[in-house]
Parts: structure tokens; C-alpha cells; sequence
């Protein structure tokens, strides 16, 4: 399994996407945190630079190398190894290059330019989110036999997160903002990685305040370290998740 | 002509008189009740000075008109007792002392100086130190209180009083005092006429400054910050706020000024910087609001629909979360000439004006004003997106609440 990752790992770390998305998000995080003094706003940006790009580069790139090395896994699956430990060994290769390559692009510039404990949680819930999509991506792969087809479906998962979820709840709010929601909310916010990851960061910023507002719940409770270990472990639940299923059917799975 | 002239004359000679018969002047040295047995064997228009020392007294009351002044570092402690002075003579000055511990009651409000039912006193160059209430006029005028320092270190509302408390009073002058950890910094109710200047006003638990039916007054060049909220301006009439700066005034429900039920008030050239809300408004009726800077506040301003026939002009609005909402779609204020960093209209015919109108109150911003739990999705892309939209074809924000002549460049002011 080792030497699987190994591959995997070395083979992606030389691949031209990754470095030209690390490239990428270094130059983003270093104009942003550059050209303002105030790091807070900063901050603030570079969230919404990750909650929108790493997600669905995480998963179209994570599909599309999946259902590339397709030929790779099955010659392996010809060798005694099980079936579970080399689609784990493919996961673990390929999240932890495009984690480093997060790491490098966006964590590097932060801890130059602004260290503190804000700058701490982007980068681990930024990590996070790519676990979590790179993990979507190998269900997706287990799921479907045709590339194009898994693309599609990788592309419309993470609208779904991005946009569609937000939009959903939004209604929600609206339609039933006459009872007392809040805990429904945060709980219904608990299924949608990119909403936590969000709120996890904007409450280590001094925005929050605008959070808590109205006296709601959300910076009382998600503000917490209950509530700050809450959220990590539905995050860790959404990496695990996936992997699991997709294990799962991994194992039945008519080559 | 001839009744003119006898009053003429007869100023002068008490003005001469008064300057011949200069009071004897007493010298206190610590002791027991040694100030008050000086103010008693004192009379009108003598000057009692305090020497270097501690005085353990309370209940000071100051009958007669006298110049008390400490020389050294002088500290009248009232051990939690009580009141410490009370001066109801008028023309009475009090200066230079550092007078602190007064007693904590629910019955009373307890002053370290208490100005009572007297004109022309001054309070000055005093330290007044952890107590409940610092100074309380009580129905005075033409006061002066000036640079003291007034500091406490108050836990919560119900125990705790006012920095500078006023209670009835006119022509009064508050300057150059620096107020902390008191319920308000300084409380005005039922007062007239009167200026409050070049005050710092911060760490108190409720207001820096607040106003309950007090008219005609001036406020200009304070500072307030880290306040419960910065001020508050209440029922009150024709108040003039100028100069100030409102600064983190951060929290759950921190405001920079808050007005209700206010009418004829000028808000001109004030500096809001990182409130959670930079004006409140609710209830307020002809307010100008011109050449103020709000810069990273939460809200730069949040206007009722109450509010009605106010003007917003040639202000700066730089960094604000939200620049304005409103909770109604009836606009009957005026916004013009103003610097919006989120304006991306253009300019064609140079002439600095956008050629366009900018709406201030975004789409999201309506949506939390209706439902407040709607702010978890605040920074969303989704959000930003409705923004987006919106802003090109308005159907749900107010669309008559818009400055039509944004200028392109930020305003010097």
C-alpha cells in the first residue's frame, strides 16, 4: 500500500495542473494579503477564493485523474492486493499531493505575511474541503463507468455545494422565518461542508460580530469550542463518509 | 438712559469691590474632618488650600461660594461611605484634588462631587477615581466641568452610575474630560444649551455620551470608543454633533450614535471607524448628515423608515460590511453627492459625478433586515451573487432609496 501511495504521490507532484494550481493560489494569497494592510480583509478574501475554487478543483481534478489511471488500478487489482487498499492508497496519493499543494499556495504566504489563529483555520478547513471533494470524487469514480458522465456529476455536486444547498436554505429561512430556527439551521448547515467551513472561519474573524447580531445562535453556539469541535467533526464526517461508501461499493464492483 | 447708567456704575464698583475684598485664603492640613472644619470657620469668597495628603471624608457639604483648590497630590477618599462633595454655592471652584471611593447605594445616587441647585461653578483639573457616580450636576447652569479624569471600574448597569451626570441644567460646559469605566461616560437629561467638547469617552458599559430630552446642545471633537455604544441621542431636539470620532464601538449590539425620536440634528464632518452599526436611526426627523468618513464598519448606517426629511450628503463610505439598510421600502430621506467604494458605475463625462445611480442597500441587506437568521449565509457565494443582480435590475430592495449624483473619487474631508 505504501509504495502505492508513493507512486501516486510522486507522480502527481510532478504533475503540470497541480503546479500551476499551487502557482495560483500563491499568487493569489500573496496580492491579496499584499496589497491590503489589513489583514482581516485579506483574510476574508482569500475564504472566498478558497470556498469557491478549491472545492471544485478538488473534484474535477481528483475525478479526471481517477478515471485516467483506471488502466494503472485494474492492472494492480491483478496482483494480490485487495480492492480496498488500493482505491485507499489511490485516495490517500492523491489528497494529500493537492493538500500540499494547498498548503504550499495558500498556507506559506499566511504564515509570512499573516500568522495568527485566523490564518490556522483557513488553511486546515481548506484542507479539509479538499479531502472532503477529493473523497466525493472517488465515490463518484466507483460510481460511474463513463469519464464523461463521472465529470458531469463531479460538476454538479459541487454547484450543488457552492450555490444550490445556499439556495435551498435561503428558502427555508424565508418560508419559515416566523418559528424559531436556529438550531434547525445550524443543523441543516451541518450537511453542506462549504457552509461549515465558512462559518468556521468568518468566527475566527472580527465579522462575526455581524453573525451574532440579532442575538443568534450561530456565534454563541458554533463560536464555542463545542461548537468549533462540532464542526470539525461533521467536516471529518464528510471525509469519511464517501470513502466509506465508495469502499463499499468498490468491493462489489464488476470490473 | 440714567437707569443704565446707575447700573453701569454700580458694576463697576462691585467689580472693584470685589477685587479689594479678596477672601482670606485657608491652608488644610491632613487631619480629622479637617476640610470640612476649614469650609466652616471660611466665609464667602475665601480660598481653601488643601495640602499634599490623604483626607478621609464624606458628606463635604460646600455652602458658600469658595476656591478650593489642592496643592501637591491631595486625595479626598469617602471609604465607601457616601456622597463626598456636595456644592450647591454658586460661583464655587473645586480643583485639583483626586477624590475617589464613594459609596455604592440603590437608594441614592452617589457623586463624588455633586453641583446642586447652583450656577456658575467649575469642576476642574480634578481626578476622580472609582466611584459610582464622578460629577452630578443637579440642576445647575452655566457650569464648567474641564479636565478631570473620571474613572471607574464598573461590572454591570445596575451598580454602577454616570461619568458626568446632569439632571436639569443649562449653558454648561463639558470639556476636555476623559471618562472611563462608568455606566455612561456622561448623561444628560432635561439639559439646554450646552457644549460638550474634546471629551474622551471610552470602556464605559453603555454610552459614551447620552441624551434624554436635552435641546440645543453642541457635541464636537470627543472621542468615543470601545463603549457599550459610542452615543445616544434621544427624544431631544436641535442637537449639533460635529468633529467626533466613534470608533469599536464593537459587539453584539454596538452602535457608533444612536438616534430616536430626534429632530433638526446636524451630523457634520464625524469620523465612524469600526462600529458594529455606525448610525442608528429611528424616529429621526431633519437630520443633516453631511461630510462624515464611515469606514469598516459592520453597518454604516441603519435608517428606520421612520425617519423622515433627513439629508445624506457628501459623506465617505469606505469598507462598510453594508452601507445601508432600512427596513421598509418607503424613502423619504435624501442621499447625494456621496462616496461609495462599492459604486462600479462610470463616468463619461468626467465630471467626477457617476453617470449612474448607486443603490446603497444591497439585496442581501433587506433580506437580514427581515430575517435576521439569514445572516449565517453572510460572505456566501450565493449572496454575492443575488448582490450582483440585483444591483443591475432592482426589484426588491428599495429602488427610490438611491444617491443619484455618487461622486467617483473619495471626498477630503
Amino acid at each position: 500500500m505504501k509504495t502505492i501511495v508513493k507512486y501516486v504521490f510522486l507522480d502527481l507532484i510532478r504533475n503540470k495542473t497541480i503546479l500551476v494550481y499551487t502557482v495560483i493560489l500563491a499568487a493569489l494569497s500573496i496580492s491579496v494579503l499584499g496589497f491590503d494592510s489589513n489583514t482581516s480583509k485579506g483574510l476574508l478574501s482569500l475564504m472566498n477564493i478558497s470556498l469557491l475554487f478549491v472545492p471544485i478543483i478538488s473534484i474535477l481534478f481528483a475525478t479526471i485523474y481517477f478515471f485516467n489511471s483506471i488502466e494503472f488500478i485494474e492492472l494492480l487489482l491483478a496482483q494480490p492486493i485487495k480492492r480496498q487498499k488500493v482505491l485507499l492508497a489511490e485516495y490517500i496519493g492523491l489528497a494529500s499531493s493537492l493538500s500540499l499543494a494547498y498548503m504550499v499556495g495558500i498556507g506559506v504566504p499566511l504564515v509570512v505575511l499573516a500568522p495568527g489563529a485566523a490564518s490556522f483555520m483557513l488553511v486546515s478547513t481548506g484542507v479539509l474541503l479538499t479531502l472532503i471533494f477529493s473523497s466525493f470524487a472517488m465515490l463518484i469514480f466507483v460510481l460511474f463507468k463513463d469519464k464523461t458522465k463521472g465529470i458531469g456529476a463531479a460538476i454538479i455536486l459541487s454547484l450543488f455545494f457552492t450555490i444550490l444547498f445556499d439556495g435551498l436554505l435561503m428558502v427555508f429561512i424565508y418560508s419559515f422565518s416566523d418559528y424559531p430556527i436556529d438550531e434547525v439551521v445550524v443543523g441543516i448547515l451541518s450537511f453542506n461542508p462549504i457552509d461549515l467551513a465558512r462559518v468556521l472561519m468568518l468566527l475566527k474573524l472580527d465579522v462575526a460580530v455581524l453573525m451574532g447580531y440579532s442575538g443568534a445562535l450561530f456565534k454563541k453556539f458554533l463560536g464555542s469550542s463545542a461548537g468549533t469541535i462540532y464542526s470539525f467533526s461533521f467536516l471529518l464526517f464528510w471525509v469519511v463518509l464517501p470513502l466509506l461508501l465508495s469502499v463499499r461499493v468498490f468491493k462489489r464492483k464488476d470490473l | 438712559m440714567p437707569i443704565t447708567g446707575t447700573k453701569i456704575l454700580f458694576a463697576f464698583t462691585a467689580l472693584f469691590l470685589s477685587c479689594v475684598c479678596m477672601g482670606k485664603t485657608i491652608r488644610v492640613r491632613p487631619g480629622n474632618n479637617a476640610i470640612k472644619s476649614a469650609i466652616a470657620s471660611a466665609t464667602h469668597g475665601d480660598t481653601i488650600i488643601i495640602s499634599e495628603g490623604t483626607y478621609y471624608e464624606h458628606d463635604v457639604h460646600v455652602t458658600k461660594k469658595l476656591f478650593i483648590a489642592g496643592e501637591g497630590n491631595v486625595v479626598v477618599d469617602g471609604q465607601r461611605k457616601s456622597e463626598i462633595f456636595v456644592l450647591v454655592a454658586n460661583g464655587t471652584v473645586l480643583q485639583g484634588l483626586t477624590i475617589q471611593n464613594t459609596g455604592i447605594s440603590s437608594m441614592q445616587d452617589m457623586a463624588a462631587v455633586r453641583i446642586q441647585n447652583a450656577q456658575y461653578v467649575t469642576v476642574r483639573n480634578n481626578k476622580i477615581l472609582d466611584n459610582t457616580y464622578g460629577v452630578y450636576v443637579q440642576n445647575g447652569s452655566n457650569c464648567l466641568v474641564k479636565d478631570n479624569i473620571i474613572r471607574s471600574g464598573a461590572v454591570s448597569e445596575q451598580n454602577s452610575g454616570n461619568g458626568v451626570h446632569v439632571w436639569r441644567g443649562e449653558h454648561l460646559r463639558i470639556e476636555g474630560n476623559r471618562i472611563a469605566g462608568h455606566r455612561d461616560g456622561i448623561y444628560l437629561e432635561f439639559v439646554i444649551n450646552s457644549t460638550i467638547h474634546r471629551n474622551i469617552s471610552e470602556k464605559n458599559l453603555r454610552y459614551g455620551l447620552h441624551f434624554m430630552f436635552s435641546h440645543d446642545d453642541i457635541y464636537s471633537k470627543n472621542v468615543f470608543t470601545r463603549n457599550g455604544s459610542g452615543v445616544a441621542v434621544m427624544f431631544s431636539n436641535r442637537v449639533t454633533m460635529t468633529g467626533n470620532v466613534f470608533k469599536n464601538n464593537w459587539g453584539d449590539a454596538a452602535y457608533g450614535l444612536l438616534l430616536k425620536e430626534i429632530t433638526d440634528g446636524t451630523i457634520e464632518g464625524n469620523l465612524f471607524e469600526r462600529n458594529t452599526v455606525g448610525v442608528y436611526m429611528e424616529g429621526a426627523t431633519r437630520i443633516h448628515t453631511s461630510k462624515n468618513t464611515f469606514q469598516n464598519n459592520g453597518w454604516a448606517m441603519r435608517i428606520q423608515a421612520s425617519s423622515s426629511n433627513g439629508s445624506f450628503t457628501e459623506n465617505n463610505f469606505i469598507s462598510n460590511s453594508f452601507d445601508v439598510a432600512t427596513n421598509g421600502t418607503m424613502v423619504m430621506n435624501v442621499f447625494k453627492n456621496n462616496y461609495w467604494d462599492k459604486y462600479d458605475g462610470y463616468d463619461l463625462d468626467k465630471d467626477m459625478i457617476g453617470d449612474i445611480p448607486y443603490y446603497p442597500v444591497s439585496l442581501y441587506a433587506v433580506v437580514t433586515e427581515k430575517v435576521p437568521t439569514a445572516m449565517i449565509l453572510y460572505r456566501s457565494f450565493l449572496t454575492d451573487i443575488l448582490d450582483k443582480v440585483e444591483k443591475v435590475m432592482p426589484s426588491i430592495i428599495p429602488d427610490q432609496l438611491k444617491d443619484d449624483n455618487p461622486v467617483m473619487k473619495k471626498l477630503r474631508l
